[in-house]
């Protein structure tokens, strides 16, 4: 496996997963999904659940926007800035592999 | 006295044996020889409890974890469990084979140590011959098991200047994080505290350097700092609150709000088989004792601040202030927080007093040190 060694930029064909230090589990007793990466825990809310669900590999940002603006009945417009910031910042943070 | 939340992380210290010998190593000045630790049974037993409790993540640490022979075996338990696993290791001796081993049960990050960001460094603060080479094996066999990697950096005066040399060897490796951790004065680096505290020039350069790397390799590697407590204005929210949400279990199964909480002579911990862990984590004395903030005295008990850093450490007030329940000294309300400039002092008057090398007590089982 090779390491980005180089910041990516989050684009319309980008093709977001989840890299093998960051899983996202059902917590039974807190009844919550966690993020558990390295030294770090997070409580995603259901938006950012429903992204970070959706980064498989194979699936683009412009596929996941579409997805999403279907489910959510929300115009692509809004829903792509939401998801762009969001995984850029995720990228940022090493989170999400884009 | 607070309800206590479930925890949810562990750092499992299961053995204190080590083949290094670090002068700031945060295990107890007292060690453990290897017939205290608990056997593979009970250990897997004790994680079984901590999963039902709501532990999410656990931390194998020691002393050196893999000098544990059955160390497989507690991360397919862990495993097992879905407990996100971390191996926290020196990675030196580790035996051909074992990581990849590691790996297959089901370890989920490896974090490994290193001394100095030079060979001659490394070498030189763990007392151990050749160990920065074999850091750096035990580097390239985690990456390639496909293992995500931390590097952590202990920072104290020997090291300082290496900072930006540490930075360059964890984006060789191929490290996803980097943790610049300014040694906490407790256990052994308290006994080697005039040796290892560095001077303040050095430390205000180290900010610039790591806040500048920090921008620099945003999306390439996470910098994580632990920035040195006797320079700092507040204090750092030790294990983030007493017995909040996380806690350490030692090699012999005492449980421990934190790494230093036996040299808190008031209070009185107990071991994991005499008790449940679920009865000692929601009904300790040792746990209630500080949990939340109803013990605080002033000028903690009407600050701001006091669920955002929960009072600080409780062991360094205990070391500085004489007093557990006393606002953490590095804390700028603290009434004796000039205390710990003058301790920075000392430090500066000792190193330039002493010939080059500071001598260190080096780690080792057995020795027997003046207070
Ligand atoms: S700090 Fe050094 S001596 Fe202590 S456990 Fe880690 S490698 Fe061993
Ligand atoms: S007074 Fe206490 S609660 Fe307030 S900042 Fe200082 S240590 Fe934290």
């Amino acid at each position: 496996m090779t390491m980005p060694r180089q910041r990516m930029l989050v684009s319309g064909g980008s093709k977001p997963s989840l890299p093998n230090h960051v899983r996202i589990q059902f917590d039974p007793l807190r009844q919550a999904y966690a993020v558990l990466a390295p030294e770090k825990i997070f409580w995603p809310n259901e938006i950012s659940l429903d992204i970070l669900r959706r980064c498989d590999g194979s699936s683009t940002v412009e596929t996941i926007v579409a997805d999403l603006a279907s489910d959510y009945d929300a115009p692509e417009e809004d829903v792509e800035g939401d998801v762009t910031t969001f995984l850029q910042e995720w990228s940022d943070k090493l989170l999400v592999r884009l | 006295m607070s309800a206590s939340l479930p925890p949810i992380g562990m750092l499992a210290e299961i053995t204190h044996r080590c083949p290094l010998q670090c002068p700031y190593c945060s295990n107890p000045v007292e060690l453990l020889k290897a017939n205290r630790e608990l056997d593979t049974r009970t250990w897997l037993d004790l994680f079984d409890q901590a999963a039902d409790l709501g532990v999410l993540q656990v931390h194998l640490s020691g002393g050196e974890p893999t000098l544990r022979r059955d160390l497989e075996q507690l991360i397919a338990g862990l495993a097992a469990r879905g407990v996100y696993t971390n191996l926290i290791t020196a990675g030196v001796g580790i035996a051909d084979g074992r990581i990849e081993a590691f790996a297959e049960v089901g370890l989920d990050h490896l974090q490994l140590s290193f001394q100095g960001a030079r060979a001659e460094t490394t070498d030189r603060i763990g007392n151990h011959g050749g160990s920065h080479e074999k850091k750096l094996e035990t580097a390239r066999r985690a990456r390639a098991a496909g293992l995500p990697l931390t590097i952590n950096a202990p920072i104290h005066r020997h090291n300082i200047e290496e900072v930006p040399e540490f930075i360059e060897l964890a984006l060789s490796l191929g490290a996803e994080r980097l943790e610049i951790a300014n040694v906490q004065y407790a256990g052994w680096a308290l006994t080697n505290r005039d040796a290892l505290m560095p001077d303040r020039e050095a430390v205000d350069r180290q900010g610039e350097i790591v806040e500048a790397a920090r921008e620099r390799l945003t999306g390439i590697m996470n910098i994580d700092f632990v920035t040195p407590d006797y320079f700092a204005t507040y204090p750092k929210p030790c294990m983030g609150g007493w017995a909040r949400d996380a806690f350490m279990v030692a090699p012999d199964g005492a449980v421990l709000p934190c790494h230093a909480a036996q040299t808190i002579p008031s209070l009185a911990f107990e071991r994991f088989g005499a008790r449940t862990l679920a009865g000692i984590w929601n009904d300790s004395p040792a746990f209630n004792a500080f949990r939340g903030t109803d013990w605080m005295q002033e000028p903690c008990r009407s600050c701001e601040r006091r669920e955002i850093d929960w009072g600080g450490c409780r062991c360094q007030a205990m070391a500085i202030a004489g007093d557990a329940a006393a606002t953490d000294p590095a804390c700028v309300k603290s009434p004796i927080h000039a205390r710990m400039a003058a301790l920075i002092d000392e430090a500066r008057h000792a190193a330039e007093g002493a010939p080059a090398d500071v001598p260190f007590v080096h780690r080792r089982i057995g020795t027997v040190v003046d207070m």
